[in-house]
């Protein structure tokens, strides 16, 4: 309405708080109060050999989060990650076996990097059908995803008829072999998977912070109208924060089949939540313009850590979904605190 | 129900004030209501007349002064409270549940409730009663979104009275009707004033309300500047109370030529993006020239944010062109419009004009990007350059870039969005309604501005619903009704032309 207060413009260091000071910091310190109980109630929990293996689990929800950041600073969601995610592994699982060209007669047996290649074409593929149903056909991005979801799942399902992969390791004669690189392979002692999350994390940060499509993510999710009238191709960047989505659950897909030297039609049900609570533990607004990679990367860490430990100390996995459960729920909680706050001063 | 007198007070305002923080909204307003008459609330955009009516619905509480019902003061807690003492509102956007039937409409959250549920049959004769009062002949089962706007309107009347309210605030309850849903609304008026029902009228279309009001209450910065009945008052008394004598809001640039013609619209013609099946903006054309500013007056619905959105890539034209210096770019994005120097500041600064989980800086800068992108990056270097040299040319008052945007006061909003779009350096810029909700002192800088971006060059064009603001910078002052330019005037022209011009004066 028109009568707005007077703007008591906001001095530019405020009092420090220590309510504001942990409500900020709030996933950081999460993770560190994770691994502190932890600590304390198993001696096997803070070694760096098992800090890297959380890491690499990590690694997975990772890649996912940092697609469903994208597409959550946009304002949408992307539910189909857990199946695209499965399907891109199934595809990759073919490509090792060979494809036959019935017509030449002959199998092809791609090399490791055209199969990574192909595999994310494809996870870019799903992603734009995704985003041009958002984007174009005003489909509900709740909707468009969902359905996709399970036409993915569908797909890789046909695909192998509901069977895995098994051997995804390739042979030497055919110079197909490395597909376990990506898995089991370290650089310097730290898992290539980790190594992959951390790159893709660092590029996302910058392209937020320092790209102007990062820009142009955060004010077409703040209000896509206002980033419309200012000239902001908004339907460009949706359909781009879908197929990077796409791409990365691919990338996710590829390092869960390297990791487990299988290639199922059911793996990553219900990643997609996974995903999304990252996220939401990492400070991002559902409703889209607010969020960090940092916050989403501790968001990850706190699921995987959380989840993790419990396995170590030999708490039941009925008791994990419960955990899980609560930690997200009072994330969201401290999210509504934080922004309602920031509307009440406004 | 007792027998009251006609004209008896029923309910005061006895010296409301409302402060915002450090800002005024209403001060010291003193008038009665009186029982069977209607009472007008005259004033511009901002004058205190929302404040004030949501002071009397219990919306929100005075700060201090008191309201009097039937003689002893009363202080409501919520609307609800004030509907249960018989004072309902009907606000400009109709609270109705489209998708609902009437009958469900009216009894929303009251049903009628027997020992099987909700008793329809009860609630429907019910309706057709009420209807029958009103002289409507609308089904209490037909849907709401399949009546015509003004037939809504009698609907929220009709709910209003089903919990025998008394007194009756109506919020610019004509804004969106035809001439002729006017008078069907007008007659019920008049027939609830007969009986005995107190009427609390809003309007910006004063012609209008002058044939319908009793009394006249005229709001200016929030203190009333008159208050009489009808019989003491005209037109001119309403306008010079509403705007004050030294209402100043600059004059047109002067002490130069116009440059070539900047932006020429031929015959644009665009349908109702709602799909209604009529043109809101009818085949019309307008040359504008560098240098030149020019404004368009015209009721709301009169098509003139169409027109302006058109002209600037938001709605599609079903014919005409719309060409900019020289080059036709009907064809073009948004974003390509901007860069060949087209800008518009949109209406409604909330929803299209700020990204609110941006900061200051960031919501200058965005319409102006690229400038400071060099190969994959922006420079945070000539990003701030840009965002200081805005907040200094549009006189922005803000602890910093880095500040939220909400912080602002609305004239600062304001600024920021119209310093956003100066920021792409345009050769044209479109302002629609740059004035709404922002305080005189904001509304003189702003034109004060405009003006001296006019003088260097710059084509402006705004849109008003103010006539005192058709008189200020403009050197040309064009008058849309109904989709078409019905008239244009040169800077000199009165208050009273224009007005005529508008269609008020058909409509009465």
């Amino acid at each position: 309405m028109s009568a707005t207060p007077v703007s008591h413009a906001a001095p530019p260091k405020r009092a420090f708080s220590l309510g504001r000071f942990l409500l900020e910091g709030r996933a950081f310190f999460a993770l560190i109060a994770i691994i502190v109980v932890f600590s304390a109630l198993s001696p096997n929990y803070l070694t760096v050999s098992n800090f890297l293996i959380m890491a690499s689990h990590v690694a997975i929800y990772g890649l996912l989060a940092i697609g469903m950041l994208l597409v959550i600073l946009n304002g949408g969601i992307d539910l189909s990650v857990g199946s695209v995610l499965a399907l891109c592994g199934v595809i990759a699982g073919a490509l090792m076996q060979g494809v036959e060209l019935p017509f030449a007669g002959v199998i092809l047996y791609p090399p490791v990097w055209a199969v990574v290649v192909l595999t994310c074409v494809v996870g870019a593929a799903v992603g734009a059908v995704n985003g041009v149903l958002i984007a174009w056909f005003k489909v509900p991005a709740f909707v468009a995803t969902l359905g996709v979801m399970y036409v993915a799942r569908g797909v890789a399902l046909l695909m192998t008829n509901g069977l895995t992969y098994n051997n995804l390791s390739g042979r030497a004669e055919l110079g197909n072999t490395g597909f376990d690189w990506l898995g089991f392979n370290r650089l310097a002692g730290v898992p290539i998977s980790v190594l992959v999350l951390a790159l893709v994390a660092v590029l996302a940060g910058v392209m937020l912070q320092r790209a102007a499509f990062g820009r142009w993510l955060y004010a077409s999710g703040g209000n896509e109208r206002a980033a419309d009238l200012s000239g902001v191709p908004v339907k460009r960047v949706k359909i781009t924060v879908y197929v990077l989505s796409g791409v990365l659950a691919a990338l996710a897909g590829l390092v869960l089949s390297s990791q487990l030297t299988s290639a199922g039609p059911t793996a990553g049900t219900t990643y997609e939540l996974t995903a999304i609570a990252a996220v939401v533990i990492g400070g991002a607004a559902l409703t889209g313009g607010r969020g960090t990679v940092r916050g989403t990367m501790l968001g990850a860490f706190v699921i995987g850590f959380l989840s993790d430990g419990l396995v170590i100390i030999g708490v039941s996995s009925y008791w994990q979904t419960v955990f899980t459960g609560a930690v997200i729920v009072l994330a969201v909680l401290m999210n509504s605190i934080q922004y309602g706050a920031t509307a009440r001063r406004g | 129900m007792t027998q009251h007198i006609k004209g008896e007070v029923v309910m005061s305002a006895r010296q409301v004030t409302k402060t915002y923080g450090a800002v005024q909204a209403l001060k010291s307003v003193h008038f009665d209501i009186h029982r069977g008459q209607v009472t007008t609330l005259f004033g511009e955009n901002g004058a205190g007349k929302s404040t004030l009516m949501k002071i009397l619905s219990g919306v929100i509480r005075p700060s201090s002064g008191e309201i009097v019902l039937d003689g002893q003061p009363i202080s409501f807690a919520d609307a609800n409270h004030a509907r249960a003492c018989g004072v309902s509102i009907i606000h400009q956007e109709l609270s109705l549940a489209p998708n609902l039937s009437v009958r469900d409409n009216i009894f929303m959250g009251r049903e009628i409730t027997g020992p099987a549920g909700v008793n329809f049959a009860a609630e429907e004769a019910e309706v057709r009663r009420l209807m029958a009062e009103l002289e409507e002949e609308i089904d209490p089962l037909t849907p709401v979104e399949e009546l015509r706007l003004g037939q809504q309107q009698i609907v929220e009347i009709a709910r209003a009275l089903s919990v025998d309210s008394r007194i009756l605030i109506m919020d610019e309850p004509t804004s969106a009707l035809s001439a002729a849903e006017v008078e069907v609304l007008f007659k019920v008026i008049r027939d609830l004033t007969a009986k005995g029902v107190s009427i609390v009228y809003i309007s910006h279309h004063l012609e209008e309300a002058l044939t319908i009001t009793d009394h006249a209450v005229v709001l200016r910065d929030g203190a009333m500047t008159a208050y009489a009945p009808r019989a003491e008052i005209d037109l001119e008394w309403i306008v010079r109370n509403m705007v004050g004598e030294n209402y100043d809001l600059g004059s047109p640039p002067e002490g130069y030529d116009f440059g070539d013609v900047a932006l020429s619209l031929r015959g644009l013609t665009v349908p109702d993006p709602k799909g209604a099946g009529y043109n809101v903006v009818d085949d019309l054309s307008l040359d504008l020239r560098a240098g030149e500013v020019v404004c368009i007056y015209g009721l709301m619905g009169a098509g003139r944010t169409e027109l302006l959105e058109t002209a600037a890539g938001r709605l599609r034209a079903s014919a005409g062109e719309v060409v900019l210096e020289g080059r036709e770019i009907s064809h073009l994005s948004i974003a390509d419009r901007i860069a060949r120097g087209l800008a518009l500041v949109p209406e409604d600064r909330q929803r299209d004009g700020l990204v609110q989980t941006m900061s200051v800086g960031q919501n200058l800068s965005l319409a102006s990007i690229a400038s400071f992108t060099k190969g994959l990056f922006t420079s945070r270097k000539a990003e701030q350059a840009l965002i200081d040299d805005s907040i200094r040319k549009v006189t922005v008052k803000t602890a910093g870039g880095g500040a939220a945007i909400g912080s602002l006061s609305g004239g600062n909003q304001q600024k920021v969005v119209i310093g956003k779009m100066l920021a792409t350096d345009p050769r044209v810029i479109l302002l629609d309604e740059p004035s709404r909700g922002i305080d005189i002192g904001a509304k003189a800088e702003v034109f004060k501005l405009l003006a001296e971006r006019a003088r260097q060059g710059l084509a402006v064009v705004y849109t008003t619903s103010e006539v005192s603001e058709c008189l200020s910078i403009a050197h040309r002052i064009i008058v849309m009704h109904k989709g078409r330019i019905s008239a244009e005037f040169p800077a000199t022209a009165s208050k009273e032309q224009i007005m005529a011009a508008s269609g008020e004066a058909v409509a009465a």
